[in-house]
């Protein structure tokens, strides 16, 4: 009976390596992915280009150090600086624009910090320090956590210096919203991910709509010079898949609860 | 309490439906599992019984240093295997990471500590049973090998399902290393953190149960084997 | 046949923490039929025995066999005071033996039955040994012994535990092994056995051979005052 288990765990041992054909994998953000909009895209380039797109689910600053490695075969990600940086360093061929969405500044319903109004973005972030309401940092070094440290350095504030109501908790998007949900605090999140959050408590949308708070979503094959093994040609016809009108299509007629989440702005 | 309760029913569901993409990953969760128990009662075994039966000079440390890795952290384990395995890694060139093959190797390295551990002490309470008959008899150390793993059976399912136990429920190491990749490398523990990830706690919850179902069916699945076998009986 | 008689021990000493157990012993063995080793508790017996079988350590002196001590050896077999079962039935404990020397599955298991009868155990053949009873796990034992046809057999206190009709059983066996050929070196204390099963005694006193003898003259006439005084079931030291 024992012999018989062996055989039978051996044979399934085996049966995991056996693996699929025309693969490619592209790191992607959590916020792309909570979108939803990579379940709607993933079939259609299976259909179209008959690619299997393995994705990748993780924070900006791992998405890059994957493509550094050659661990996959392109990145798409919306962390500007960081994605300049991927290319001087000769990682990726080149950056091409796809998309973009925007964040949005999530709160408690009653609002005590009283952002709902507010002009800018700058302005919401200077009240929620002036009110010293729990913030949730995702502190991560994900596109997201960059982007909320930039807008309060644009704000004229220093994270250093926040005392215990600010709260980096090193964690992706969804699990940010749990604990922003948890105490009842403002969290800085794409909208996306807002959206299809199952948790949301007594969290409510206070404030968007500022140009700062857009959102671009860049794609970037990773350099076959520095890594022969990857599979360009899967990358470069997986861009002009997504910079495509059946893209451009499937993107902006992308909705939740009627809401349309991204643009389509990649130069054809 | 709400999400409790609409977890057991969606997972009740989820069952009863046969829900396809619950069976691939109960199934991926599964033959990952399964692979690295096999390939690590393999290892773990054989190796607890020449620490019972060889005499070497660093054969105390060698045992501490086992019972020390049972405690081994899956993140780092993890950690480790997806920096051996990643293309700019050492072993990057066999291109494993984030695959089921890498999975199961970072599986290998949490449970064998725990195999080799848990085996070592029956199989040395068994040899020191055997201990003079089996000197009388001239034994090979091959032999002695094998007639103490094959008489300890039953105490070595027990430390194999210790590992299968491990091995199931374990997420910090095979995310790191898998990916969670759809549809290639994505299992129930995976799948509960993502879905957690993304507050959807009743579905989370729901895989939660499967898993642990899972679990116990195997368990019991194994003991029930075990128990038919006729000597089975102490 | 290995010629492994006649066996000399030249100061065969055994000693564990700082004590001695045996020794220094000088005694010749030629294997004429059987030896049966007495003597008060701790005057060595078992010591003794698995000196010669190989299984405890010389710290000084030397036994040398006839032949090659290797090959001594791979011809004895031992049964233990208290028998070690292996966690398997009866007749797997009864192929054992001749499995690991490679015999085929089929050729072993068929000479396991065969000797189950021969020690009685022909009902308990898919029992599993641990649960037998007392005189069964011994009978057991001295099967599994005989099994692959020794050409000695050292028995330490076989009937220690044992009922008469366990040890009449035991004693049979032991008969007709040594009827085939078998040479048996025995220990006991049971002196109405070594009356039935001795041609030769060891008179063991305090780790040291105090008297060897043919079994007839050392029960009718013996030398010491010592093994006078144990035979009449005094108190020896």
């Amino acid at each position: 009976m024992i012999k018989a288990l062996f055989l039978a765990g051996a044979s399934i041992a085996v049966g995991t390596i056996a693996q699929a054909g025309d693969v490619m994998r592209m790191a992607v953000t959590t916020s792309f992915h909570n979108s939803g909009l990579a379940e709607v895209l993933l079939p259609a380039i299976q259909e179209d280009l008959d690619l299997e797109v393995q994705l990748l689910v993780v924070g900006t600053g791992q998405a890059i150090k994957l493509g550094e490695a050659g661990d996959v075969d392109a990145i798409l990600v919306h962390s500007k600086g960081a994605e300049m940086k991927f290319l001087e360093g000769g990682y990726g061929t080149h950056r091409r624009e796809i998309m973009y969405n925007d964040f949005v500044v999530i709160g408690p319903k009653a609002d005590p910090a009283g952002i709902a109004d507010d002009g800018s973005a700058a302005e919401a972030l200077q009240d929620i320090a002036a009110a010293e309401a729990a913030f949730v940092s995702r502190g991560d070094d994900s596109g997201t956590h960059k982007k909320e440290l930039s807008l309060w350095s644009s704000a004229g504030l220093d994270v250093a210096t926040f005392g215990g109501w600010y709260n980096a908790v090193g964690a992706g998007m969804g699990a940010a919203l749990n604990t922003a949900s948890g105490m009842n605090g403002y969290i800085l999140s794409d909208r996306a991910s807002w959206l299809n959050f199952g948790n949301k408590g007594d969290l409510a949308l206070l404030y968007a709509g500022d140009p700062v708070l857009f959102n671009q979503y860049a794609y970037l094959p990773v350099n076959p010079e520095k890594h022969p093994h990857v599979k360009h040609d899967l990358a470069i016809s997986l861009e002009e898949w997504l910079t495509s009108d059946r893209a451009k299509e499937l993107i902006d007629g992308y909705t939740i609860n009627g809401e349309t989440l991204f643009v389509f702005n990649a130069q054809q | 309490m709400g999400d409790l309760w609409s977890g057991l029913t969606q997972a009740f569901w989820l069952v009863v439906t046969l829900d396809s993409e619950l069976v691939e990953i109960a199934l991926r969760s599964l033959q990952v599992t399964l692979g690295a128990l096999v390939v690590a009662s393999a290892i773990a075994m054989p190796m607890a019984a020449f620490l019972a039966v060889k005499r070497f000079r660093f054969r105390r440390p060698v045992i501490a240093l086992l019972n020390a890795l049972m405690g081994l952290p899956p993140v780092v384990v993890g950690l480790v295997v997806y920096v051996v395995l990643s293309r700019s890694g050492p072993l990057g060139a066999l291109g494993l990471l984030f695959t089921p093959t890498a999975m199961v190797i970072a599986q290998v390295i949490i449970i064998v500590p725990l195999i080799a551990s848990i085996a070592h002490q029956s199989i040395r309470d068994l040899w020191q049973e055997y201990h003079d008959l089996l000197i009388s008899m001239n034994v090979s150390q091959r032999q002695k090998m094998q007639t103490l793993i094959w008489d300890a059976r039953r105490a070595l399912l027990t430390a194999a399902l210790a590992g299968f136990g491990r091995a199931i429920g374990e997420v910090g190491a095979i995310m790191i290393v898998g990916g969670n990749i759809d549809h290639a490398t994505r299992v129930l523990t995976t799948a509960i953190a993502l879905e957690t990830g993304k507050g959807d706690f009743a579905l989370a919850l729901a895989l939660g149960f499967v898993l642990i179902g899972l679990a116990i069916t195997v368990n019991l699945g194994i003991h029930w084997l075990g128990r038919t076998e006729r000597e089975g009986r102490w | 046949m290995t010629q492994m008689f006649p066996v000399t021990l030249s100061g065969a000493t055994a000693r564990r923490q700082g004590q001695t157990l045996v020794g220094p012993v000088d005694l010749t063995l030629d294997g004429g039929g059987t030896c049966v080793v007495i003597g008060p508790n701790g005057s060595g017996k078992t010591t003794l025995l698995r000196l010669l079988h190989g299984a405890a350590r010389l710290s000084t002196g030397r036994i040398d066999w006839a032949c090659d001590t290797e090959l001594a050896h791979r011809a004895q077999a031992f049964v233990f005071q208290s028998p070690v079962m292996l966690r398997r039935t009866v007749e797997e404990n009864l192929a054992y033996p001749l499995r690991i020397k490679g015999e085929p599955k089929k050729a072993a298991h068929a000479k396991a039955r065969d000797w189950a009868a021969r020690v009685g155990l022909a009902g308990l053949l898919n029992r599993p040994a641990p649960v037998l009873s007392g005189g069964e796990q011994q009978k057991l034992a001295l099967g599994r012994a005989l099994i692959s046809s020794p050409e000695l057999l050292f028995l330490d206190e076989p009937c220690a535990a044992l009922d008469g009709r366990s040890m009449r059983d035991i004693e049979t066996i032991l008969t007709e092994a040594k009827a085939q050929g078998t040479k048996l070196i025995l220990s006991t204390h049971d002196m109405g056995q070594a009356r039935r099963l001795a041609d030769t005694v060891v008179f063991l006193l305090r780790g040291k051979v105090h008297e060897v003898a043919d079994a007839k003259q050392f029960f009718d006439e013996p030398e010491t005052a010592q093994a006078k005084a144990f035979l009449k079931g005094d108190i020896v030291e």
